[in-house]
């Protein structure tokens, strides 16, 4: 029985170890029509001109109409649509008025096919990798985060995930792409290689149904900060490429040509913002759910062990942004980059934490 | 009206509570003084600024304490560091290094952090008590210097439309009021509540957290499987103890319980052979003078008596030893409790005869074997005796032996399960060395000239190593935590938003209605939600019909353009 039993789960194994590999081919095709897409969108004319970014341009778009679709209802209960009132909305003083460039392909028809195409093969290396994470789950029989390995595949997964939804939200977001699938295979690389740990079940200090909640919004919140900080890095190129137009300094053309379709530096650090102030709650809410897991765990809800400063830290990182924004003086580029300080906590976390340093947490599986 | 209402500027006043903030080039140093000195100082550690820069040392001021070993986390650490570093180590010991976080200079950051705190809710409070109480500013002259505008002319009159307005917004559970020729209304009280209570829960949180810390009390307690080995929570059971400095030994929860029956297992084949998958301790416990019940503790699942918690935090093997003195009396038969030393629990531990024990001669003694155990042993000749596997395959015992005295009374304190030979001799074998040997279960050892024997029974029991700890304040701390996540979530996704509702005949005696909204910060979601008031309102007010061309609804402004 036992033997049996041993045996599917060794088969839903290499099931879920296929999986994965399949998911890395299917992501660096995906890789490859996101290059396509830049390469064939460098010949559309924003790639080429840089036209919307020119001070005569600019200097016209102080103020933006928004007309959200909202339908008027005359009295016939027909909607009419003639005389709409009109939203103006106009920016605060001060900021910069740039609009948002039109994405990788720049309006190129075929680079935007090319787009599309990467995106559906994203689409579907994230349906495979989800199919190996659950395989995996199904091979261990229990939640699939005993080690680093199965970590940095749902870790992986879980931000793709979370840029698909972006996306079918409609949100102007496809220039993640890239980044997000090289990224991607980067950390399925790791884990294949280095993180590979067999699958197997847990000691029992980590078998609780805290690990379920902990460390579930653990992953999330990290692929969600981790699109944050994307974003951040991104605004603060765009962001210094902005200022120097500003000023009439013209950039190379290569710069030019991927800036320019690029959203503005104020969309990136709008959405920054946004992705990391609206995970922060659920990131304190992770570190609480750790502490009562400890409570139950060790008898002790916060022993100051490793991974808990770190999460510490990284929580008190994210707070310090927060204020910053808040803050005269602090805001825009200084504040990016605590955010990216956050960040870096995070990951230092995740995997500095599990290799050099020793703790109650050590379920790294790597030795 | 007043000409300071003019000001589009004033329209954000009190639009949140944070402490306004002069910037960093424009600090003005105070007048002479120590009132005045005293207010500067406060004023400067009540600031955002300052809160900043407090939260940022904070978080820098624990980074060692990760690296580092620590006191609190593992002294044993701490101990090799200082043996390894012999300048770096005292050095680390001044600094307080191996005590990051009861350091004076790590206690010294949050506890300026928490006065600022206090020092920045109390005002915060304030005004927001002032803000509830006070009505939403009224209506900017110029509504079309706002971040979202909208203008259309309408058959209503003013005062139909303004009304139709209140209602309007009322009904969105906006406060709005009519001032003038416009309403006033504001929404989105609950993100400044919410980061209030936040800001609150921070502090609840913290008291809970020193409470617990100073009324904490926590020690450790080795039991034997089966009847007579229990414990009783009485300070004295305890082998070890720690407690916060204002517990009271009267805190103690009465209470006791035996162990029933230990139950590890561990993974039999494969790559993490040897990994354990249960632990399970059976007990039964009592409270007071109550019935006895049953339960059972796993590593995640403590026994819960009133205020105190009972953790399994390890376990052992307590072979069954009897040992017999030169007239073949039985002067001990007991499950010796033995410390594994690696994770295949190899352990070492000492069998101890205090008294009973005569000699070939008659005379008292006392005895001491020194004991090496393994649980899976790899058989004779295999090199070391290191044990292969945790569970219970292959047991054999090492024993060698000495007698003399034991030193138990001599008032220091002993560690059981180590042997003090400085008042002992070992026995020897025929050829001088150290009598010593290899048991299997139920095997007998023979001292040299009949001074007796020991035996190791073929029952080995197992004892389970618990943690009872007691950590009052632990319901507030929750509490505050829940809060914080409920304050914060507020804070982060309610939108604070102001929407003015003008009303008035233009030149030629149409009604203009002129709607403006200004939230916090610039968001896509106020012009969303101003169109949206902007339609509904349009059903009461609806559109003039065009006689003239409509009126421009701001020079400087083309409503046409870029995106949405
Ligand atoms: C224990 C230290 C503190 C922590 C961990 C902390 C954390 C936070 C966090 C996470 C936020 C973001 C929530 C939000 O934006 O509403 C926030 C906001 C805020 N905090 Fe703190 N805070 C601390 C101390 C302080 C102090 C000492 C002050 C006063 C100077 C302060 C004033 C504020 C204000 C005014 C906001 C609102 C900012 C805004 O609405 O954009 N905080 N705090």
């Amino acid at each position: 029985m036992t033997v049996i039993a041993a045996a599917t789960n060794e088969n839903l194994a290499h099931i879920s170890n296929v999986l994965v590999y399949s998911a890395m081919a299917v992501y660096t095709l995906a890789f490859l029509a996101h290059i396509t897409e830049w390469v064939l969108g460098s010949r559309s004319k924003v790639g080429r001109t840089a036209a919307a970014l020119t001070p005569a341009a600019q200097e016209k778009v102080t103020a933006r109409s928004a007309v959200p679709a909202v339908q008027v209802r005359t009295e016939g209960g027909a909607t009419a649509v003639l005389d709409r009132p009109k939203v103006v909305t106009r920016s605060a003083a001060g900021a910069r008025d740039v609009p948002d460039g039109p994405g990788a392909a720049g309006g190129d028809e075929q680079g935007d096919l090319y787009g599309r195409i990467a995106v559906s093969l994203t689409t579907l290396a994230f349906l495979l990798a989800a199919g190996a994470v659950v395989a995996r789950a199904l091979s261990v029989q229990r939640a699939p985060w005993g080690n680093m390995f199965e970590f940095s595949l749902t870790f992986s997964t879980v931000a793709v995930g979370t840029y698909l939804g972006f996306l079918f939200a409609r949100k102007n977001i496809r220039w993640l792409g890239l980044p997000l699938v090289t990224t991607v295979l980067l950390d399925l690389g790791v884990a294949t290689t280095w993180l590979y740990t067999e699958s197997d079940q847990l000691v029992p200090a980590l078998d609780s149904y805290w690990l379920w909640i902990h460390v579930s919004t653990a992953i999330f919140c990290g692929a969600v900060f981790y699109i944050g900080a994307v974003a951040t890095v991104l605004y603060l190129f765009k962001d210094r490429y902005e200022a120097k137009a500003a000023r009439g300094e013209k950039a190379g053309a290569f710069m030019r040509s991927v800036m320019e379709r690029l959203p503005s530096a104020a969309s990136f650090d709008k959405l920054a913002y946004r992705v990391n102030a609206a995970v922060f709650p659920l990131w304190t809410f992770t570190i609480i759910a750790g502490a009562i897991w400890a409570g139950d765990a060790w008898g002790r809800y916060w022993n100051w062990d490793p991974k808990e400063v770190w999460s510490f830290i990284t929580w008190v990182a994210y707070a310090c942004y927060l204020h910053a924004r808040a803050t005269v003086g602090w805001k825009g580029r200084k504040a990016a980059y605590l955010a990216l300080a956050a960040f870096g906590c995070w990951l230092f976390n995740y995997y500095g934490v599990n290799i050099f340093v020793n703790g109650l947490h050590s379920y790294a599986g790597v030795e | 009206m007043s000409d300071t209402r003019h000001r589009p500027e004033l329209a954000e006043e009190n639009l949140s509570t944070a402490p306004s903030e002069e910037r960093a080039d424009t600090v003005s140093l105070p007048a002479l003084g120590v009132v005045g000195w005293i207010r500067w100082f406060w004023r400067q550690l009540t600031s955002m600024r300052v809160a900043l820069i407090l939260l940022f040392l904070l978080s820098l001021a624990a980074v060692p304490g990760s690296l580092i070993p620590q006191n609190n986390v593992d002294d044993t650490k701490v101990r090799a560091f200082m043996e390894r570093h012999e300048t770096l180590g005292p050095l680390y010991d001044k600094l307080q290094l191996f005590d990051v976080y009861s350091s004076v200079w790590f206690s010294a950051i949050y506890i300026l952090l928490f006065v600022s705190l206090v020092g920045c809710i109390l005002p915060r409070t304030w005004q927001f008590t002032g803000q509830l109480r006070s009505r939403p500013p009224g209506a900017p002259k110029r509504l079309t210097r706002l971040p979202a505008y909208a203008t259309w002319r309408t058959t209503a009159t003013p005062d139909e439309a303004r009304e139709a307005a209140l209602r309007m917004l009322r009904k969105r559970r906006f406060r709005a009021h009519v001032a003038g020729d416009a309403v006033a209304a504001e929404k989105g009280y609950l993100r400044e509540a919410g980061n209030l209570l936040f800001h609150v829960a921070l502090i609840v949180m913290l008291l809970a957290f020193a409470s617990g810390q100073l009324y904490r009390s926590e020690g450790g307690k080795l039991v034997v499987e089966g009847e007579g080995h229990g414990f009783a929570n009485t300070l004295t059971q305890y082998d070890d103890f720690r407690s916060g400095s204002l517990f009271g030994v009267e805190d103690l929860e009465p209470f006791s319980f035996e162990l029933k029956k230990f139950t590890g297992t561990y993974e039999p084949s494969g790559p993490q052979r040897g990994t354990p998958r249960t632990f399970e301790a059976d007990i039964t416990y009592a409270e007071g003078d109550g019935p006895e019940k049953k339960a059972v503790v796993r590593v995640n699942e403590p026994l819960k008596v009133g205020d105190s918690k009972v953790y399994l935090i390890s376990h052992g093997y307590a072979p069954v030893i009897t040992v017999r003195d030169a007239r073949g009396k039985v002067v001990l038969s007991e499950p010796v409790p033995l410390l594994p030393i690696d994770a295949n629990v190899t352990s070492t531990g000492v069998v101890k005869v205090m008294d009973g024990y005569r000699n070939k001669d008659g005379k008292k003694e006392q005895l001491g074997f020194p004991a090496f155990f393994v649980p899976t042993f790899a058989g004779k000749g295999q090199g070391q005796m290191f044990s292969e596997f945790p569970g219970l395959v292959f047991p054999a015992l090492n024993l060698s032996a000495y007698h003399g005295d034991l030193r138990v009374d001599s008032g220091v304190p002993q560690n059981v399960y180590q042997l003090d030979t400085s008042k002992m001799k070992p026995y020897k074998d025929g050829s001088g060395d150290i009598f010593k040997k290899t048991l299997l279960p139920g095997e007998t050892m023979t001292l040299p000239d009949g001074q007796g024997s020991i035996t190791f029974e073929k029952e080995i029991r197992e004892w389970a190593g618990f943690q009872i700890s007691q950590q009052p304040g632990n319901g507030w701390a929750l509490v505050g935590s829940v809060a914080a996540v409920l304050g914060l979530t507020g804070s982060l996704f309610v939108q604070r938003r102001r929407v003015w509702v003008r009303a008035a005949a233009g030149e030629d005696g149409v009604t203009v209605v002129e709607l403006a909204g200004l939230g916090r910060s610039e968001s896509a979601k106020l012009p969303e939600e101003l169109a949206v008031l902007a339609a509904e309102l349009h059903d009461v007010a609806p559109s003039a019909p065009e006689t003239e061309p409509e009126p421009d609804p701001d020079q400087a402004v083309p409503a046409e353009g870029a995106k949405q």
